[in-house]
Protein backbone atom coordinates (compact mmCIF):
# COMPACT_ATOMS: atom_id res chain seq x y z
CA UNK A 1 0.00 0.00 0.00
CA UNK A 2 1.23 3.36 -0.90
CA UNK A 3 1.58 5.89 1.75
CA UNK A 4 -1.41 8.81 1.70
CA UNK A 5 -0.60 11.96 1.25
CA UNK A 6 0.13 14.19 4.17
CA UNK A 7 1.26 17.54 2.48
CA UNK A 8 -1.70 20.14 2.88
CA UNK A 9 -2.17 23.53 1.01
CA UNK A 10 -3.17 26.35 3.36
CA UNK A 11 -4.22 28.66 0.32
CA UNK A 12 -0.67 29.34 -0.74
CA UNK A 13 1.01 28.01 2.29
CA UNK A 14 2.07 24.35 1.96
CA UNK A 15 2.66 22.27 4.80
CA UNK A 16 4.47 18.84 4.03
CA UNK A 17 1.95 17.24 6.70
CA UNK A 18 -0.93 19.03 8.86
CA UNK A 19 0.73 19.00 12.02
CA UNK A 20 2.37 22.29 13.24
CA UNK A 21 2.93 23.75 16.90
CA UNK A 22 1.26 26.42 18.62
CA UNK A 23 2.98 29.89 19.79
CA UNK A 24 4.10 30.22 22.95
CA UNK A 25 4.45 26.33 23.67
CA UNK A 26 7.11 25.45 21.34
CA UNK A 27 9.32 28.25 21.69
CA UNK A 28 11.43 28.67 18.32
CA UNK A 29 11.75 25.11 17.59
CA UNK A 30 15.42 24.09 18.91
CA UNK A 31 13.88 24.18 22.24
CA UNK A 32 12.27 20.97 21.25
CA UNK A 33 15.70 19.14 19.51
CA UNK A 34 16.33 16.43 21.97
CA UNK A 35 12.52 14.84 21.65
CA UNK A 36 11.91 15.94 18.18
CA UNK A 37 13.12 15.36 14.68
CA UNK A 38 11.98 18.76 13.83
CA UNK A 39 12.74 18.12 10.58
CA UNK A 40 9.27 16.32 10.53
CA UNK A 41 7.18 18.74 11.66
CA UNK A 42 4.69 20.82 9.36
CA UNK A 43 5.42 24.50 10.54
CA UNK A 44 5.81 25.64 13.78
CA UNK A 45 4.62 28.76 15.25
CA UNK A 46 7.20 31.06 16.90
CA UNK A 47 6.93 32.58 20.17
CA UNK A 48 4.84 35.87 20.48
CA UNK A 49 6.83 38.44 18.81
CA UNK A 50 6.30 41.96 19.75
CA UNK A 51 8.18 45.24 18.38
CA UNK A 52 10.43 45.86 21.48
CA UNK A 53 11.61 43.15 23.65
CA UNK A 54 8.87 42.54 26.48
CA UNK A 55 9.66 40.85 29.81
CA UNK A 56 6.11 39.68 30.94
CA UNK A 57 4.70 39.13 34.07
CA UNK A 58 5.66 38.19 37.51
CA UNK A 59 5.43 34.46 38.69
CA UNK A 60 3.88 32.57 39.35
CA UNK A 61 2.36 32.39 35.79
CA UNK A 62 1.10 29.21 35.17
CA UNK A 63 -1.27 27.17 37.47
CA UNK A 64 -3.14 23.50 36.42
CA UNK A 65 -6.83 23.16 36.60
CA UNK A 66 -8.77 20.29 35.81
CA UNK A 67 -7.37 18.21 32.75
CA UNK A 68 -5.81 21.78 31.90
CA UNK A 69 -3.84 24.55 33.08
CA UNK A 70 -3.96 28.58 33.28
CA UNK A 71 -1.59 30.95 31.94
CA UNK A 72 0.18 34.59 31.96
CA UNK A 73 3.55 34.49 30.24
CA UNK A 74 2.58 38.06 29.20
CA UNK A 75 4.43 37.79 26.14
CA UNK A 76 7.98 38.05 27.64
CA UNK A 77 10.04 37.72 24.03
CA UNK A 78 13.12 39.26 22.93
CA UNK A 79 11.88 41.74 20.12
CA UNK A 80 11.47 41.75 16.14
CA UNK A 81 15.02 42.81 15.63
CA UNK A 82 16.54 40.05 18.11
CA UNK A 83 14.23 37.34 16.48
CA UNK A 84 15.73 38.23 12.48
CA UNK A 85 19.49 38.61 13.57
CA UNK A 86 19.60 36.22 16.17
CA UNK A 87 16.80 33.28 15.62
CA UNK A 88 15.79 33.41 12.76
CA UNK A 89 19.45 31.95 11.20
CA UNK A 90 19.20 28.93 13.24
CA UNK A 91 16.01 27.89 12.34
CA UNK A 92 15.82 29.17 8.88
CA UNK A 93 16.92 25.82 7.43
CA UNK A 94 14.42 23.34 9.18
CA UNK A 95 11.76 21.93 6.49
CA UNK A 96 9.36 23.11 8.84
CA UNK A 97 7.79 26.14 7.46
CA UNK A 98 8.55 29.07 10.17
CA UNK A 99 5.37 30.87 11.05
CA UNK A 100 5.72 33.98 12.97
CA UNK A 101 3.24 35.00 15.38
CA UNK A 102 2.99 38.68 16.43
CA UNK A 103 1.27 40.79 18.71
CA UNK A 104 0.62 44.61 19.32
CA UNK A 105 -0.90 47.12 21.15
CA UNK A 106 -1.78 49.16 17.77
CA UNK A 107 -2.88 48.48 14.35
CA UNK A 108 0.39 50.32 13.52
CA UNK A 109 2.78 48.00 15.91
CA UNK A 110 1.03 45.25 13.50
CA UNK A 111 1.61 47.06 10.39
CA UNK A 112 5.38 47.55 11.37
CA UNK A 113 6.06 44.39 12.52
CA UNK A 114 4.61 42.52 8.86
CA UNK A 115 7.47 45.30 7.48
CA UNK A 116 10.02 43.84 9.13
CA UNK A 117 9.27 40.50 9.03
CA UNK A 118 8.77 40.52 5.11
CA UNK A 119 11.93 39.40 4.31
CA UNK A 120 13.39 35.09 3.32
CA UNK A 121 13.17 32.53 5.65
CA UNK A 122 9.88 33.79 7.35
CA UNK A 123 7.26 31.79 5.61
CA UNK A 124 4.07 33.32 7.14
CA UNK A 125 3.14 35.25 9.79
CA UNK A 126 0.22 34.41 12.76
CA UNK A 127 -1.75 37.79 13.59
CA UNK A 128 -2.64 37.19 16.88
CA UNK A 129 -5.73 39.59 17.77
CA UNK A 130 -6.41 38.54 21.42
CA UNK A 131 -4.21 41.23 22.47
CA UNK A 132 -5.72 44.68 24.36
CA UNK A 133 -5.66 47.72 22.15
CA UNK A 134 -4.54 50.77 24.18
CA UNK A 135 -6.34 53.07 22.12
CA UNK A 136 -9.50 51.51 22.74
CA UNK A 137 -8.98 51.16 26.42
CA UNK A 138 -7.38 47.68 26.54
CA UNK A 139 -10.73 45.70 24.77
CA UNK A 140 -8.57 42.95 23.06
CA UNK A 141 -8.36 43.32 18.85
CA UNK A 142 -10.42 40.26 18.66
CA UNK A 143 -13.66 41.11 20.23
CA UNK A 144 -14.71 43.44 17.80
CA UNK A 145 -15.06 42.17 14.08
CA UNK A 146 -14.23 45.90 12.78
CA UNK A 147 -11.09 46.23 15.06
CA UNK A 148 -9.90 42.51 13.93
CA UNK A 149 -10.34 43.24 10.54
CA UNK A 150 -8.59 46.98 11.04
CA UNK A 151 -5.42 45.23 11.83
CA UNK A 152 -5.36 42.37 9.29
CA UNK A 153 -6.18 45.33 6.80
CA UNK A 154 -3.25 46.83 8.04
CA UNK A 155 -0.95 43.81 7.82
CA UNK A 156 -2.15 42.82 4.45
CA UNK A 157 -1.14 46.29 3.30
CA UNK A 158 2.86 45.71 4.45
CA UNK A 159 2.85 41.90 2.76
CA UNK A 160 1.95 39.58 -0.06
CA UNK A 161 3.41 36.38 2.66
CA UNK A 162 1.17 34.12 3.60
CA UNK A 163 -1.49 35.52 6.63
CA UNK A 164 -3.08 33.47 9.26
CA UNK A 165 -5.18 34.93 11.83
CA UNK A 166 -5.39 33.63 15.02
CA UNK A 167 -8.81 34.11 16.49
CA UNK A 168 -9.48 34.37 19.96
CA UNK A 169 -12.66 32.10 22.22
CA UNK A 170 -13.31 34.74 24.19
CA UNK A 171 -16.27 36.43 22.02
CA UNK A 172 -19.91 36.14 21.59
CA UNK A 173 -19.57 35.08 18.07
CA UNK A 174 -16.58 33.60 16.20
CA UNK A 175 -18.35 33.39 12.68
CA UNK A 176 -18.98 37.15 12.40
CA UNK A 177 -14.83 37.93 13.76
CA UNK A 178 -13.84 34.86 11.20
CA UNK A 179 -15.91 36.63 8.28
CA UNK A 180 -14.70 40.08 9.08
CA UNK A 181 -10.78 38.63 9.19
CA UNK A 182 -11.69 36.66 5.87
CA UNK A 183 -13.07 39.72 4.24
CA UNK A 184 -10.15 41.82 5.22
CA UNK A 185 -7.74 39.58 3.37
CA UNK A 186 -6.63 36.55 5.73
CA UNK A 187 -5.75 33.55 3.53
CA UNK A 188 -5.99 31.13 7.04
CA UNK A 189 -7.60 31.22 10.10
CA UNK A 190 -6.27 29.46 12.98
CA UNK A 191 -7.97 28.85 16.57
CA UNK A 192 -8.54 28.82 18.89
CA UNK A 193 -6.66 30.91 21.47
CA UNK A 194 -7.18 30.35 24.94
CA UNK A 195 -9.93 30.75 27.48
CA UNK A 196 -10.27 33.63 29.84
CA UNK A 197 -9.96 32.05 33.53
CA UNK A 198 -8.79 31.74 37.32
CA UNK A 199 -7.68 29.97 39.77
CA UNK A 200 -7.58 30.64 43.72
CA UNK A 201 -5.93 29.27 46.58
CA UNK A 202 -8.48 28.79 49.09
CA UNK A 203 -5.64 28.88 51.72
CA UNK A 204 -4.20 32.33 51.22
CA UNK A 205 -7.55 33.24 49.68
CA UNK A 206 -6.16 35.27 46.86
CA UNK A 207 -5.32 34.31 42.82
CA UNK A 208 -2.51 32.03 42.00
CA UNK A 209 -1.38 33.83 38.93
CA UNK A 210 0.35 37.19 39.96
CA UNK A 211 -1.49 38.16 37.13
CA UNK A 212 -4.77 37.15 38.64
CA UNK A 213 -6.17 36.15 35.57
CA UNK A 214 -4.62 33.79 32.81
CA UNK A 215 -5.43 31.65 29.80
CA UNK A 216 -6.72 28.03 30.17
CA UNK A 217 -5.34 25.44 27.64
CA UNK A 218 -5.04 21.89 27.22
CA UNK A 219 -7.63 19.15 27.52
CA UNK A 220 -9.95 21.05 28.88
CA UNK A 221 -10.74 23.20 26.16
CA UNK A 222 -10.91 20.69 23.73
CA UNK A 223 -14.74 20.70 22.99
CA UNK A 224 -14.61 23.80 22.60
CA UNK A 225 -12.61 24.55 20.30
CA UNK A 226 -13.59 21.39 18.22
CA UNK A 227 -17.40 23.14 17.95
CA UNK A 228 -15.82 26.69 17.04
CA UNK A 229 -14.07 25.26 14.60
CA UNK A 230 -17.29 23.28 12.98
CA UNK A 231 -19.04 26.43 13.10
CA UNK A 232 -16.20 28.65 11.47
CA UNK A 233 -15.50 26.26 8.65
CA UNK A 234 -18.94 26.31 7.85
CA UNK A 235 -18.83 30.32 7.52
CA UNK A 236 -15.81 31.00 5.77
CA UNK A 237 -13.82 29.79 2.60
CA UNK A 238 -10.36 30.50 4.10
CA UNK A 239 -8.88 26.72 5.37
CA UNK A 240 -8.58 26.53 8.83
CA UNK A 241 -5.68 25.53 11.15
CA UNK A 242 -7.57 23.73 14.23
CA UNK A 243 -6.03 23.78 18.27
CA UNK A 244 -7.34 23.58 21.22
CA UNK A 245 -6.27 20.38 23.58
CA UNK A 246 -4.83 18.16 21.14
CA UNK A 247 -3.16 15.60 22.57
CA UNK A 248 -3.16 12.44 20.43
CA UNK A 249 -3.90 11.58 17.03
CA UNK A 250 -7.65 10.85 17.44
CA UNK A 251 -7.77 14.62 18.64
CA UNK A 252 -6.08 15.82 15.66
CA UNK A 253 -8.47 14.12 13.44
CA UNK A 254 -11.23 15.33 15.30
CA UNK A 255 -10.28 18.50 14.43
CA UNK A 256 -9.71 18.03 10.70
CA UNK A 257 -13.18 16.23 10.43
CA UNK A 258 -14.55 19.39 11.74
CA UNK A 259 -13.14 21.62 9.26
CA UNK A 260 -9.61 22.52 9.86
CA UNK A 261 -6.95 21.44 7.27
CA UNK A 262 -4.31 21.45 9.62
CA UNK A 263 -3.65 21.47 13.25
CA UNK A 264 -1.26 23.05 16.12
CA UNK A 265 -0.02 21.17 19.14
CA UNK A 266 0.24 23.54 22.59
CA UNK A 267 -0.30 22.45 26.06
CA UNK A 268 0.44 19.10 25.01
CA UNK A 269 3.97 19.72 24.46
CA UNK A 270 4.66 20.00 28.08
CA UNK A 271 2.61 16.61 29.11
CA UNK A 272 4.75 14.86 26.24
CA UNK A 273 7.57 16.48 24.61
CA UNK A 274 7.43 13.87 21.23
CA UNK A 275 3.71 14.08 20.89
CA UNK A 276 3.99 15.81 17.63
CA UNK A 277 5.86 12.53 15.87
CA UNK A 278 3.03 10.52 17.80
CA UNK A 279 0.28 12.71 16.10
CA UNK A 280 1.74 12.81 12.88
CA UNK A 281 2.17 8.82 12.94
CA UNK A 282 -1.10 8.06 14.16
CA UNK A 283 -2.96 10.31 11.58
CA UNK A 284 -0.99 8.87 8.60
CA UNK A 285 -1.93 5.15 10.72
CA UNK A 286 -5.38 6.32 10.67
CA UNK A 287 -5.54 7.12 6.73
CA UNK A 288 -4.03 3.89 5.82
CA UNK A 289 -6.62 1.88 8.26
CA UNK A 290 -9.49 3.39 6.59
CA UNK A 291 -8.31 3.47 3.62
CA UNK A 292 -7.48 7.39 2.36
CA UNK A 293 -5.00 8.22 -0.29
CA UNK A 294 -4.99 11.83 0.87
CA UNK A 295 -5.77 13.70 3.94
CA UNK A 296 -7.26 16.29 2.73
CA UNK A 297 -10.34 13.41 2.35
CA UNK A 298 -11.30 13.44 5.62
CA UNK A 299 -11.18 17.45 6.19
CA UNK A 300 -14.84 18.88 7.13
CA UNK A 301 -15.86 15.49 6.75
CA UNK A 302 -18.11 15.37 10.23
CA UNK A 303 -19.94 18.77 8.74
CA UNK A 304 -23.18 17.25 6.91
CA UNK B 1 21.34 15.63 26.66
CA UNK B 2 18.17 14.84 28.47
CA UNK B 3 15.98 12.37 26.79
CA UNK B 4 12.54 11.13 27.11
CA UNK B 5 12.45 8.10 28.92
CA UNK B 6 9.77 5.35 30.28
CA UNK B 7 11.36 3.80 33.44
CA UNK B 8 10.70 1.34 36.17
CA UNK B 9 10.25 2.31 39.40
CA UNK B 10 12.76 -0.22 41.54
CA UNK B 11 11.87 0.67 45.00
CA UNK B 12 9.60 2.94 46.77
CA UNK B 13 9.69 3.64 50.60
CA UNK B 14 7.76 6.74 52.89
CA UNK B 15 10.96 7.50 55.00
CA UNK B 16 8.93 9.89 56.93
CA UNK B 17 5.18 10.49 57.18
CA UNK B 18 4.24 12.23 53.78
CA UNK B 19 8.29 11.86 52.39
CA UNK B 20 8.67 9.18 49.89
CA UNK B 21 12.28 7.99 48.39
CA UNK B 22 11.51 6.53 45.32
CA UNK B 23 14.50 4.50 42.93
CA UNK B 24 14.32 4.57 39.45
CA UNK B 25 16.30 2.42 36.75
CA UNK B 26 16.85 5.08 34.00
CA UNK B 27 20.76 4.40 33.66
CA UNK B 28 20.52 6.79 30.17
CA UNK B 29 19.73 9.57 32.92
CA UNK B 30 22.31 8.12 35.44
CA UNK B 31 24.96 8.36 32.67
CA UNK B 32 24.32 12.14 31.91
CA UNK B 33 23.63 13.39 35.41
CA UNK B 34 25.65 15.91 37.21
CA UNK B 35 24.79 17.18 40.45
CA UNK B 36 22.13 19.82 40.47
CA UNK B 37 20.49 18.78 38.15
CA UNK B 38 16.88 17.40 38.20
CA UNK B 39 13.88 15.42 36.31
CA UNK B 40 10.50 16.21 34.86
CA UNK B 41 8.12 13.30 35.81
CA UNK B 42 4.78 12.08 35.43
CA UNK B 43 3.36 8.94 37.12
CA UNK B 44 2.40 6.46 33.85
CA UNK B 45 -0.82 7.05 33.57
CA UNK B 46 -3.82 4.05 33.88
CA UNK B 47 -6.80 5.97 34.16
CA UNK B 48 -7.83 10.14 33.93
CA UNK B 49 -4.62 10.11 31.45
CA UNK B 50 -5.05 14.13 31.38
CA UNK B 51 -5.40 14.83 34.88
CA UNK B 52 -3.60 16.06 36.55
CA UNK B 53 -2.11 17.21 33.17
CA UNK B 54 1.47 18.52 33.94
CA UNK B 55 4.74 17.01 35.30
CA UNK B 56 6.29 17.70 38.38
CA UNK B 57 10.20 18.92 38.08
CA UNK B 58 12.06 16.70 40.95
CA UNK B 59 15.53 17.28 42.05
CA UNK B 60 18.09 14.11 41.68
CA UNK B 61 19.26 13.22 45.19
CA UNK B 62 21.43 10.44 44.17
CA UNK B 63 23.24 9.67 40.94
CA UNK B 64 24.41 6.01 40.74
CA UNK B 65 26.26 5.88 37.52
CA UNK B 66 27.67 2.03 38.03
CA UNK B 67 24.13 0.97 38.83
CA UNK B 68 21.96 3.00 36.19
CA UNK B 69 19.95 4.04 39.05
CA UNK B 70 18.38 7.54 40.33
CA UNK B 71 16.68 8.31 43.23
CA UNK B 72 14.84 11.32 44.35
CA UNK B 73 13.22 12.40 47.85
CA UNK B 74 10.00 14.17 47.86
CA UNK B 75 6.62 14.94 49.88
CA UNK B 76 3.53 13.98 49.09
CA UNK B 77 1.42 17.30 49.08
CA UNK B 78 -0.60 18.30 46.04
CA UNK B 79 -2.31 16.12 43.68
CA UNK B 80 0.45 15.29 41.43
CA UNK B 81 2.92 14.19 44.21
CA UNK B 82 0.19 11.59 46.00
CA UNK B 83 -0.48 9.88 42.63
CA UNK B 84 3.50 9.51 42.23
CA UNK B 85 3.38 8.26 46.03
CA UNK B 86 0.95 5.84 44.69
CA UNK B 87 3.45 3.77 42.81
CA UNK B 88 4.85 0.36 43.60
CA UNK B 89 7.97 -1.33 42.37
CA UNK B 90 8.21 -2.31 38.81
CA UNK B 91 5.93 0.61 38.27
CA UNK B 92 6.13 2.38 35.54
CA UNK B 93 7.38 6.30 35.73
CA UNK B 94 7.69 8.77 32.51
CA UNK B 95 10.46 11.24 33.39
CA UNK B 96 12.68 13.77 31.32
CA UNK B 97 15.89 14.19 32.28
CA UNK B 98 18.14 14.90 33.48
CA UNK B 99 17.75 18.74 33.00
CA UNK B 100 18.93 22.23 33.92
CA UNK B 101 22.75 23.35 34.89
CA UNK B 102 24.13 22.00 38.23
CA UNK B 103 26.47 22.77 40.71
CA UNK B 104 29.45 24.11 40.35
CA UNK B 105 32.77 22.90 42.45
CA UNK B 106 35.33 26.16 41.65
CA UNK B 107 38.66 25.35 41.66
CA UNK B 108 41.43 26.29 44.39
CA UNK B 109 38.80 26.09 47.23
CA UNK B 110 39.15 24.01 50.36
CA UNK B 111 36.67 25.38 52.84
CA UNK B 112 32.41 24.74 52.11
CA UNK B 113 28.91 25.19 53.42
CA UNK B 114 26.03 23.83 52.37
CA UNK B 115 22.83 25.25 53.80
CA UNK B 116 19.23 23.02 53.61
CA UNK B 117 16.23 24.12 54.62
CA UNK B 118 12.92 21.76 54.48
CA UNK B 119 12.90 19.74 50.93
CA UNK B 120 15.89 22.28 50.44
CA UNK B 121 17.81 19.55 51.93
CA UNK B 122 17.00 17.06 48.50
CA UNK B 123 19.26 18.59 46.10
CA UNK B 124 22.17 19.40 48.44
CA UNK B 125 23.06 15.81 49.40
CA UNK B 126 25.15 14.66 45.88
CA UNK B 127 26.84 18.07 46.95
CA UNK B 128 27.83 17.08 49.40
CA UNK B 129 29.35 13.51 48.55
CA UNK B 130 31.15 14.82 45.91
CA UNK B 131 33.11 17.45 48.19
CA UNK B 132 33.59 14.38 50.59
CA UNK B 133 35.35 12.54 47.43
CA UNK B 134 37.35 15.52 46.89
CA UNK B 135 38.31 15.98 50.49
CA UNK B 136 37.07 19.03 50.41
CA UNK B 137 35.97 20.66 54.42
CA UNK B 138 32.72 20.73 54.52
CA UNK B 139 29.97 21.77 57.03
CA UNK B 140 26.17 21.13 56.59
CA UNK B 141 23.66 22.95 57.79
CA UNK B 142 20.12 21.40 57.69
CA UNK B 143 16.95 22.39 59.41
CA UNK B 144 13.19 21.20 58.91
CA UNK B 145 10.13 20.84 60.67
CA UNK B 146 10.75 17.57 62.78
CA UNK B 147 13.88 15.12 63.27
CA UNK B 148 12.13 12.88 60.20
CA UNK B 149 12.26 15.82 57.82
CA UNK B 150 15.99 16.11 58.30
CA UNK B 151 16.64 14.40 54.93
CA UNK B 152 19.78 12.16 54.51
CA UNK B 153 20.70 12.88 58.31
CA UNK B 154 21.63 9.09 58.54
CA UNK B 155 23.54 9.74 55.79
CA UNK B 156 25.54 13.03 56.75
CA UNK B 157 26.41 10.95 60.07
CA UNK B 158 28.51 9.00 58.32
CA UNK B 159 30.05 11.40 56.65
CA UNK B 160 32.92 13.32 57.17
CA UNK B 161 31.89 16.42 57.49
CA UNK B 162 31.10 19.33 60.29
CA UNK B 163 27.05 18.53 60.55
CA UNK B 164 24.43 21.06 62.91
CA UNK B 165 20.76 20.35 62.53
CA UNK B 166 17.89 22.29 63.91
CA UNK B 167 14.07 21.06 64.10
CA UNK B 168 11.42 23.63 64.58
CA UNK B 169 9.80 21.47 67.01
CA UNK B 170 13.26 20.45 68.34
CA UNK B 171 13.29 16.86 67.65
CA UNK B 172 16.43 16.95 67.20
CA UNK B 173 19.58 19.04 67.10
CA UNK B 174 18.99 23.03 67.99
CA UNK B 175 15.78 24.02 68.14
CA UNK B 176 14.94 27.28 65.55
CA UNK B 177 16.18 27.48 62.64
CA UNK B 178 19.24 27.01 60.42
CA UNK B 179 19.89 30.27 59.14
CA UNK B 180 21.13 30.36 63.49
CA UNK B 181 23.72 28.65 62.62
CA UNK B 182 25.52 30.85 60.11
CA UNK B 183 27.90 32.69 62.83
CA UNK B 184 31.50 34.31 63.13
CA UNK B 185 32.99 30.21 63.74
CA UNK B 186 32.42 29.90 59.52
CA UNK B 187 33.02 33.67 57.73
CA UNK B 188 36.20 31.87 56.45
CA UNK B 189 34.33 29.44 54.77
CA UNK B 190 35.35 30.19 50.44
CA UNK B 191 31.84 28.78 48.93
CA UNK B 192 28.11 28.24 50.20
CA UNK B 193 25.92 26.15 48.52
CA UNK B 194 22.07 27.07 49.65
CA UNK B 195 18.43 25.52 48.76
CA UNK B 196 15.23 25.53 50.69
CA UNK B 197 12.42 28.38 51.36
CA UNK B 198 12.76 31.66 49.86
CA UNK B 199 13.05 33.59 53.04
CA UNK B 200 15.58 30.86 54.39
CA UNK B 201 17.41 31.68 51.46
CA UNK B 202 17.54 35.49 51.61
CA UNK B 203 18.94 35.10 55.04
CA UNK B 204 22.18 33.26 53.68
CA UNK B 205 22.64 35.44 50.91
CA UNK B 206 22.29 39.07 53.41
CA UNK B 207 24.99 36.67 55.38
CA UNK B 208 27.07 35.69 52.34
CA UNK B 209 27.08 39.52 50.91
CA UNK B 210 27.91 40.75 54.32
CA UNK B 211 31.30 38.38 55.02
CA UNK B 212 32.22 38.57 51.06
CA UNK B 213 31.59 35.31 50.48
CA UNK B 214 30.35 33.44 47.05
CA UNK B 215 27.74 30.75 46.28
CA UNK B 216 24.95 28.91 44.55
CA UNK B 217 21.51 28.37 45.17
CA UNK B 218 18.74 26.57 44.04
CA UNK B 219 15.50 27.47 43.24
CA UNK B 220 12.10 26.51 42.99
CA UNK B 221 9.54 28.01 40.47
CA UNK B 222 6.47 26.11 38.48
CA UNK B 223 7.87 24.62 35.32
CA UNK B 224 5.60 24.09 32.13
CA UNK B 225 7.48 22.31 29.61
CA UNK B 226 11.42 21.71 31.05
CA UNK B 227 12.68 22.86 27.62
CA UNK B 228 12.81 26.55 27.58
CA UNK B 229 10.17 26.93 25.87
CA UNK B 230 7.45 28.22 27.85
CA UNK B 231 8.37 31.10 29.90
CA UNK B 232 6.91 30.10 33.16
CA UNK B 233 9.64 29.11 34.97
CA UNK B 234 11.35 32.23 35.28
CA UNK B 235 13.26 34.07 38.32
CA UNK B 236 14.79 37.64 38.25
CA UNK B 237 18.05 37.41 37.92
CA UNK B 238 20.69 40.08 38.54
CA UNK B 239 22.49 41.32 35.32
CA UNK B 240 24.06 44.18 33.91
CA UNK B 241 21.39 46.33 31.99
CA UNK B 242 19.49 49.12 32.81
CA UNK B 243 17.31 47.60 35.05
CA UNK B 244 20.07 45.44 36.46
CA UNK B 245 18.31 42.30 35.88
CA UNK B 246 16.62 40.19 33.85
CA UNK B 247 13.91 36.97 33.98
CA UNK B 248 15.89 33.63 33.22
CA UNK B 249 14.68 30.14 33.07
CA UNK B 250 14.97 28.13 35.90
CA UNK B 251 14.59 24.74 34.08
CA UNK B 252 17.10 25.48 31.60
CA UNK B 253 19.37 28.07 32.89
CA UNK B 254 19.21 27.08 36.53
CA UNK B 255 17.94 25.79 38.60
CA UNK B 256 21.24 26.80 40.41
CA UNK B 257 22.37 30.50 39.85
CA UNK B 258 25.32 32.39 41.39
CA UNK B 259 23.80 33.21 44.99
CA UNK B 260 24.99 36.39 44.95
CA UNK B 261 23.15 37.50 42.14
CA UNK B 262 19.55 35.90 42.76
CA UNK B 263 16.75 39.05 43.58
CA UNK B 264 14.30 37.34 45.67
CA UNK B 265 10.78 39.32 45.53
CA UNK B 266 8.23 37.81 43.66
C1 LIG C 1 13.99 22.36 40.12
C2 LIG C 1 13.04 21.85 41.18
C3 LIG C 1 13.42 20.80 41.99
C4 LIG C 1 12.57 20.32 42.97
N1 LIG C 1 12.98 19.28 43.74
C5 LIG C 1 12.15 18.76 44.66
C6 LIG C 1 12.56 17.64 45.46
O1 LIG C 1 13.66 17.11 45.31
N2 LIG C 1 11.67 17.16 46.37
C7 LIG C 1 10.42 17.72 46.56
O2 LIG C 1 9.66 17.25 47.40
N3 LIG C 1 10.04 18.79 45.82
C8 LIG C 1 10.86 19.31 44.88
N4 LIG C 1 10.44 20.40 44.13
C9 LIG C 1 9.09 20.92 44.36
C10 LIG C 1 8.06 20.04 43.63
O3 LIG C 1 8.21 20.22 42.23
C11 LIG C 1 6.64 20.40 44.03
O4 LIG C 1 6.47 20.12 45.38
C12 LIG C 1 5.61 19.64 43.23
O5 LIG C 1 5.63 20.06 41.88
C13 LIG C 1 4.22 19.84 43.78
O6 LIG C 1 3.33 19.05 43.04
P1 LIG C 1 1.98 18.52 43.71
O7 LIG C 1 1.31 17.63 42.75
O8 LIG C 1 2.30 17.99 45.04
O9 LIG C 1 1.19 19.85 44.01
P2 LIG C 1 0.02 20.59 43.25
O10 LIG C 1 -0.43 21.67 44.15
O11 LIG C 1 -1.00 19.63 42.75
O12 LIG C 1 0.77 21.23 42.03
C14 LIG C 1 0.08 22.06 41.13
C15 LIG C 1 1.08 22.67 40.18
O13 LIG C 1 1.95 23.59 40.86
C16 LIG C 1 3.29 23.18 40.76
N5 LIG C 1 3.95 23.37 42.06
C17 LIG C 1 3.38 23.32 43.29
N6 LIG C 1 4.29 23.54 44.25
C18 LIG C 1 5.47 23.76 43.63
C19 LIG C 1 6.80 24.04 44.07
N7 LIG C 1 7.11 24.14 45.36
N8 LIG C 1 7.77 24.19 43.14
C20 LIG C 1 7.49 24.07 41.83
N9 LIG C 1 6.25 23.81 41.36
C21 LIG C 1 5.26 23.65 42.24
C22 LIG C 1 3.23 21.72 40.36
O14 LIG C 1 4.39 21.29 39.68
C23 LIG C 1 2.01 21.68 39.50
O15 LIG C 1 2.28 22.18 38.20
C24 LIG C 1 11.28 20.90 43.15
C25 LIG C 1 10.90 21.97 42.34
C26 LIG C 1 11.75 22.44 41.37
C27 LIG C 1 11.32 23.58 40.50
C1 LIG D 1 2.42 28.93 28.02
C2 LIG D 1 1.60 29.37 26.82
C3 LIG D 1 2.01 30.48 26.07
C4 LIG D 1 1.28 30.91 24.97
N1 LIG D 1 1.72 32.00 24.23
C5 LIG D 1 1.03 32.38 23.12
C6 LIG D 1 1.50 33.45 22.30
O1 LIG D 1 2.56 34.04 22.56
N2 LIG D 1 0.76 33.82 21.22
C7 LIG D 1 -0.41 33.15 20.89
O2 LIG D 1 -1.04 33.49 19.89
N3 LIG D 1 -0.86 32.12 21.62
C8 LIG D 1 -0.17 31.72 22.74
N4 LIG D 1 -0.64 30.64 23.48
C9 LIG D 1 -1.88 29.93 23.07
C10 LIG D 1 -1.55 28.66 22.29
O3 LIG D 1 -0.82 28.95 21.11
C11 LIG D 1 -2.83 27.89 21.92
O4 LIG D 1 -3.64 28.71 21.10
C12 LIG D 1 -3.64 27.50 23.14
O5 LIG D 1 -2.81 27.13 24.20
C13 LIG D 1 -4.62 26.36 22.87
O6 LIG D 1 -3.97 25.16 22.47
P1 LIG D 1 -3.54 23.98 23.47
O7 LIG D 1 -4.74 23.67 24.31
O8 LIG D 1 -3.11 22.87 22.59
O9 LIG D 1 -2.43 24.53 24.30
C14 LIG D 1 0.09 30.21 24.59
C15 LIG D 1 -0.32 29.08 25.34
C16 LIG D 1 0.42 28.66 26.44
C17 LIG D 1 -0.05 27.45 27.20
S1 LIG E 1 9.48 25.29 32.35
FE1 LIG E 1 9.06 26.04 30.37
S2 LIG E 1 10.67 27.50 30.12
FE2 LIG E 1 11.15 26.59 32.01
Amino acid sequence: MTKPNLAVDLNGLKLQNPVTTASGTFGFGPEYRNYVDLNRLGGVMVKGTTLNPKLGNPTPRIAETPAGMLNAIGLQNPGVDHFLARILPLIKDYNFKTIVNISGNTVEDYAKLANKLNVEGVDALEINISCPNVKKGGLAFGTQPEMAASVVEAVRAETDMSLITKLSPNVADITSIARAVEEAGTDVISLINTLLGMKIDIHNQEPILANKMGGLSGPAIKPVAVRMVYQVAQAVEVPLIGMGGISNADDAIEFLLAGASAISVGTANFVNPEVTMEILDGIEEYLVEKGYEDINEIVGKAIK
Amino acid sequence: MSKRVIAKVISQEEISPRHFKMVIDAPEVAKEAKIGQFIHLKWVAKLNEHDPLLRRPISLNEIDQEAGTITIIYRAIGRGTQLLATLKAGDQVDLMGPIGMGFSIPEDTNKFVVVGGGMGIAPLYPVVKKLVELNKEVTVLIGAENKGQLLNLADYEEMDVELKASTVDGSYGYQGFVTEFLDDTLIDADYIYTCGPEVMMEVVQNWVIANDIKGEASLEERMGCGTGACLSCVCKIKVRNESGWDYKKTCIQGPVFPLNEVIFDD
